[in-house]
C-alpha cells in the first residue's frame, strides 16, 4: 500500500492487488449528514446527486455513460460523516476514472433544471425507501433524534420534502466551496494497477485541482444520557411491532482500543443462532422474530466518528409487547457482565468477524472503500490489514466490561407501533 | 489538467479462472474454483427441487440447520462460527440452495457439519414450530411491501397454472407443516443425485476433492435426479392488471416480456437490446424517466433466467401522480427500440458494459461461486463465460434490431400496476385497457 499527499492537499492511497484485471477508484469527501445546516435537512445527499449532473468537460449524463461505456459500474452514497463516489472498472479504464473524478472535484456544473430534476428523484428515493414501505427509515432515521439533542446528530438525514424543495443553486455552490475541497478529500485506487504509473496519472489529473483547505469539522460532542429515553411512533404500513435501542460507546477514533470491544460485543449478542440474543429471544423465548446489532447508526464501525452508538434492533411477532423484550435484553447484558463469556464464545465470534473483514476486502471495491474510510476517519489506511488482529486481541474481560455499560438508564429506544399492514 | 476524455487501454480476452470438476458415485457434482485472493472459501450447494411442495420446502429451508440427533441448532451454528463459517438455506421453484463461507482452514469442518445436517437433520418439533411462526411473520411483512405485492401479481399474471405462478405460500399452508412431513420431504428431495456443490476460494483443488469425497461420500439417497418442470407457457397478452393499494404514494409498474435462455442464439443480442432499452443506468428508459423527467429513483429492466424459462422484467416505482405518463414513456421506449434500429454508438456502449461487468462479476470469490452455481444449474460451466463474451463481441446493430422487434415489442408485454387504484385507474385507462386484480 502507498500513501501520499498532493501539493493541493488531496490525500491518496494506492492498494495494488493483481489477482483480477479490475480496479476500483473511490473519492471520499469529509462531509456528511452531520455537516448539514438547520433548514437544509437532506442537503448532503441531494448534493451527492448533483455531483453526477455534469462538470466542466462532462455534460449531463456523460459521467454515467463514460463509466458504463468503459465496462464499469458507479455509485455514490451519503453517510453521517462522509460522502463517497466510486467506480469499479476493467483495469484499462484507470485513467478515464481519474479524469472523471478530477473533473467534478474542480467543480460540478449546477443548473436550476438539474437541481429540480434531482429533487424529484430524491423524493422518489425517499418514497421507495421510507414512505411507501413498512419500517422505512427504521431505525437509522428514527433513533438518532431520541438519543441526541443537537441538530447535527439528531436530524433526518434523508431530509424533509420542504427542505429539499427549498434548496437553491446558491446553497449548492456554497456547499461545494466549503466542503468539496482537495484538502478535505481522500482518493483511493485499489486493484490491478502499477503504483508508479497510477501516481503519475493521479498527478496529471488531480495535480491542478485548486488547493482549498479542509473546513473545521462540525462540533458534534454531546454528553452521555443521564436517564432512559424512550419514544414510539405509528408506522401505518407495519404489520407487527419493532424496537431499536442504542447506547453511547467510546470515541471510535480517539479511544479505538476502548471502542473495539463494543464491535465484538455486538457480534457476541447477535451474530447467528449461537449468539446470546438470537439464542435467547428468537430461538428460546420466541419473543422476537429477528434481532440484529451493530456499531453506528448506518452500520459502519470503522468509518464513523464520535458521538456514536451500539444499536440493537428487533422485530416482534404481531400483537406482542415491547417492554418484555427490552427487559430480556437488560437481563442478558447483565448476565454477560456478571457471569462472563462461556468457553469458546469469544473465539468463535472473533473467527467469524475475521471472515467478514477478509470477505469485505476480496472485492476490489470493498477494499477501496474500506481503505478510504480508514484514511479519512482514522488517518491510517493500513488498519485494513490490522483489524482482524486487533479484533482478535479484544479480551473477554473487555467485552464483559462493555456489556456492563449498556444499562437501561443510558439507553435510548424507539418503538414501532403497527398501524395496519395486511 | 486535461480536457480530453482519456482512451481506454484495451482489455485482453476475458480471463476465466481455472476450475476442477468431479462427480461422486452418489451423483453429487463437485466444482472447485480457485481464487487465492483472501484465505476464505465460498460454498454453494444447489439441490434441484422442481415441483416440490411450496410451503413444505420453505419450512424445510428454514429448519434444515435446526438440529440433528447429536447437535442442536445452537451447536451447529457455534461449530460453524468457530471456523469463521456460517451456512444459510434458501429455496426458489427450481432448487434448494445452501450457501455460506468461512476461513479456508475450516473447510473440512464446514463440510463435516454440512454432511452431518444433510444426512441427519431431525426437524425437532420445537424448532420447527419456531421457524414456522417466523416464516408466517415474514410473509405478513412481505405482504405490506409494494415490491413483493407487485411481483406476486406479475407472477400470477405471467405464469397461469405453471408452478412459477405462486412462489410464496399462504400462512395457513405454512402453519400446517409438521416435523414428519419435513422428514419425508428431506428423504424425497435432499439427495445428491443432480445436486451440485461449488467451492470457490483459496483452495488446492485436489486436496479439496479428497475432503469433499470423505465428508460427503456418505450422503446417499440414491436414485435419479428429479424430473424437470415443464417449460413455462408463452406470455398471454391482455389488459393491464391493476392491483389496488389504497393510499400508496407510489405506483409499482411491472412489465413482463418474452425472453430466451443463456444458450439460445438470440440471447447475446437480447441482453444488449435490454441494456440499450433499460438494463443499465445509461439506457434510454432510465435517462428518460429518471434523469429527464424525475418520475422515479431506481428503474430497472432485467432478463431473469430460471430453469424452465426466461422472462424480461421491467420494473419501476413511480410517483402516484405520474403513473400513466411513466407507463407511456415505458411503452414509447420499448416501441422505439422494437421499431427503429439503435445507433452503433449505443450498441458499442452497451457491449462494453456487458463485457466489463462479466469481468467484474468474476473478480470475487462470492461472484465466482454464484456464477458457477447458477450456470451449473442449467448445465453450463464457467467456460460458457468465454463463449458468451465472444458472442457479445460479434453482435451487430441489425441483430439487435431484429431481436428487439421480437422480444421488446410493447404489444407483447404483460403489464401489472400496483397502486392507489382510485387515483391512477382513470389515467391508465386512457392508455390501455385495465382490469382490477381479483384477490
Amino acid at each position: 500500500m502507498e500513501r501520499f499527499r498532493l501539493d493541493n492537499g488531496l490525500r491518496v492511497v494506492l492498494a495494488p492487488d493483481r489477482s483480477a484485471p479490475v480496479i476500483a477508484v473511490a473519492v471520499f469527501y469529509d462531509v456528511g449528514i452531520r455537516s448539514e445546516p438547520p433548514g437544509r435537512t437532506g442537503f448532503a445527499h441531494l448534493f451527492e446527486h448533483l455531483m453526477f449532473q455534469g462538470s466542466a468537460h462532462l455534460e449531463k449524463l456523460a459521467h454515467f455513460r463514460h463509466v458504463q461505456g468503459a465496462g464499469g459500474t458507479f455509485n455514490g452514497s451519503t453517510h453521517l460523516d462522509y460522502t463517497d463516489y466510486y467506480e469499479t472498472l476493467p483495469a484499462g479504464a484507470l485513467e478515464r476514472a481519474l479524469f472523471l473524478e478530477a473533473d467534478r472535484m474542480r467543480g460540478p456544473i449546477l443548473t436550476e433544471a438539474n437541481l429540480r430534476n434531482q429533487v424529484d428523484v430524491v423524493k422518489e428515493e425517499i418514497r421507495v425507501n421510507v414512505l411507501n414501505r413498512p419500517y422505512g427509515g427504521f431505525p437509522w432515521l428514527k433513533l438518532p433524534p431520541v438519543m441526541f439533542d443537537t441538530f447535527g446528530n439528531a436530524h433526518d438525514g434523508y431530509g424533509s420534502f420542504d427542505d429539499l424543495e427549498a434548496a437553491t443553486i446558491d446553497d449548492a455552490s456554497g456547499f461545494f466551496e466549503t466542503y468539496y475541497a482537495a484538502g478535505n478529500a481522500v482518493l483511493t485506487v485499489a486493484g490491478d494497477v502499477d503504483p508508479d504509473l497510477a501516481r503519475i496519472l493521479i498527478e496529471k489529473h488531480f495535480g491542478d485541482v485548486p488547493p482549498r483547505p479542509a473546513p473545521p469539522r462540525p462540533a458534534l460532542a454531546e454528553p452521555d444520557l443521564t436517564g432512559e429515553r424512550r419514544e414510539s411512533y405509528v408506522d401505518p404500513l407495519a404489520p407487527a411491532p419493532a424496537v431499536a435501542a442504542a447506547w453511547r460507546v467510546p470515541d471510535p477514533v480517539a479511544e479505538r482500543a476502548a471502542f473495539l470491544p463494543y464491535v465484538v460485543l455486538a457480534e457476541v449478542l447477535t451474530d447467528g443462532d449461537a449468539s446470546r440474543l438470537v439464542e435467547r429471544m428468537v430461538l428460546r423465548d420466541r419473543s422476537v422474530t429477528s434481532v440484529g446489532g451493530y456499531l453506528g447508526f448506518m452500520g459502519e464501525p470503522y468509518a464513523v466518528r464520535d458521538p456514536t452508538a451500539l444499536v440493537l434492533q428487533a422485530r416482534l411477532p404481531a400483537g406482542r409487547a415491547v417492554d418484555p423484550v427490552l427487559a430480556t435484553v437488560d437481563e442478558e447484558l447483565d448476565r454477560l457482565a456478571t457471569d462472563g463469556l462461556a468457553p469458546g464464545e469469544l473465539g468463535r465470534t472473533q473467527a467469524r468477524m475475521a471472515t467478514h473483514l477478509l470477505r469485505d476486502t476480496d472485492a476490489v471495491l470493498g477494499r477501496s472503500l474500506t481503505i478510504a474510510g480508514l484514511e479519512l476517519v482514522h488517518g491510517d489506511p493500513a488498519l485494513v490489514n490490522d483489524l482482524p488482529r486487533l479484533v482478535g486481541e479484544v479480551t473477554a474481560g473487555q467485552v464483559e466490561q462493555a456489556a456492563a455499560t449498556l444499562r437501561a438508564d443510558r439507553r435510548a429506544s424507539v418503538e414501532v407501533v403497527p398501524g395496519g399492514g395486511s | 489538467m486535461t480536457s480530453v476524455l482519456p482512451d481506454l487501454e484495451l482489455s485482453g480476452p476475458l480471463r476465466v479462472p481455472e476450475w476442477v470438476e468431479q462427480q461422486l458415485p452418489t451423483g453429487l457434482t463437485v466444482i472447485v474454483v480457485q481464487r487465492p485472493s483472501v484465505p476464505l472459501v465460498e460454498l454453494r450447494l444447489r439441490i434441484p427441487t422442481p415441483a416440490a411442495p411450496l410451503a413444505g420446502l420453505d419450512v424445510l429451508a428454514d429448519t434444515l440447520m435446526s438440529g440433528t440427533a447429536q447437535m442442536s441448532n445452537v451447536d451447529i451454528a457455534a461449530a460453524l462460527q468457530a471456523v469463521g463459517g456460517a451456512l444459510g438455506v434458501s429455496v426458489d421453484p427450481d432448487r434448494l440452495l445452501v450457501s455460506g463461507n468461512g476461513l479456508v482452514t475450516g473447510l473440512d469442518r464446514i463440510l463435516e457439519i454440512l454432511a452431518h445436517v444433510l444426512t441427519g437433520a431431525s426437524y425437532p418439533e420445537q424448532e420447527v414450530a419456531t421457524e414456522r411462526d417466523r416464516l408466517v411473520e415474514r410473509i405478513h411483512v412481505a405482504r405490506s411491501q409494494p415490491a413483493h405485492l407487485a411481483r406476486v401479481a406479475l407472477l400470477r399474471r405471467s405464469y397461469g397454472t405453471h408452478p412459477y405462478a405462486v412462489q410464496t405460500p399462504e400462512p395457513a399452508q405454512v402453519r400446517a407443516v409438521e416435523s414428519d412431513e419435513l422428514r419425508d420431504l428431506h428423504r424425497r428431495w435432499v439427495r445428491p443425485a443432480g445436486a451440485i456443490l461449488v467451492l470457490a476460494g483459496d483452495l488446492d483443488p485436489e486436496a479439496v476433492m479428497a475432503s469433499v469425497s470423505r465428508a460427503l461420500g456418505g450422503w446417499d439417497g440414491s436414485g435419479t435426479p428429479p424430473e424437470a418442470l415443464p417449460p413455462v407457457p408463452p406470455l398471454v397478452t391482455g389488459p393491464l392488471v391493476l392491483s389496488d393499494r389504497p393510499g400508496s404514494v407510489q405506483s409499482s409498474l411491472r412489465l413482463a416480456l418474452p425472453a430466451v435462455g443463456r444458450t439460445h442464439p438470440d440471447h447475446p443480442a437480447l441482453q444488449l437490446a435490454n441494456l440499450i432499452f433499460g438494463g443499465y443506468f445509461s439506457s434510454r428508459w432510465v435517462e428518460n424517466i429518471r434523469e429527464d423527467k424525475g418520475y422515479t429513483y431506481g428503474p430497472h429492466s432485467t432478463v431473469e433466467h430460471s430453469v424452465a424459462g426466461s422472462v424480461l422484467v421491467v420494473s419501476a416505482e413511480v410517483a402516484t401522480e405520474v403513473t400513466a405518463p411513466a407507463l407511456l414513456e415505458t411503452s414509447y421506449e420499448l416501441g422505439r427500440l422494437a421499431s427503429v434500429p439503435p445507433s452503433a454508438d449505443e450498441l458499442e456502449q452497451a457491449r462494453r458494459y456487458a463485457l466489463g461487468t462479466l469481468q467484474l462479476g468474476m473478480s470475487t470469490q462470492a461472484g465466482l461461486a454464484g456464477t458457477a452455481s447458477g450456470y451449473a444449474g442449467v448445465g453450463l460451466r464457467l467456460d460458457h463465460l468465454a463463449r458468451y463474451a465472444d458472442d457479445l463481441a460479434s453482435v451487430g446493430v441489425d441483430e439487435v434490431a431484429a431481436v428487439a422487434g421480437r422480444y421488446l415489442a410493447p404489444a407483447a408485454a404483460v403489464s401489472v400496476a400496483l397502486g392507489d387504484a382510485e387515483r391512477i385507474e382513470p389515467d391508465l385507462a386512457r392508455l390501455t385497457p385495465v382490469v382490477r386484480e381479483e384477490r
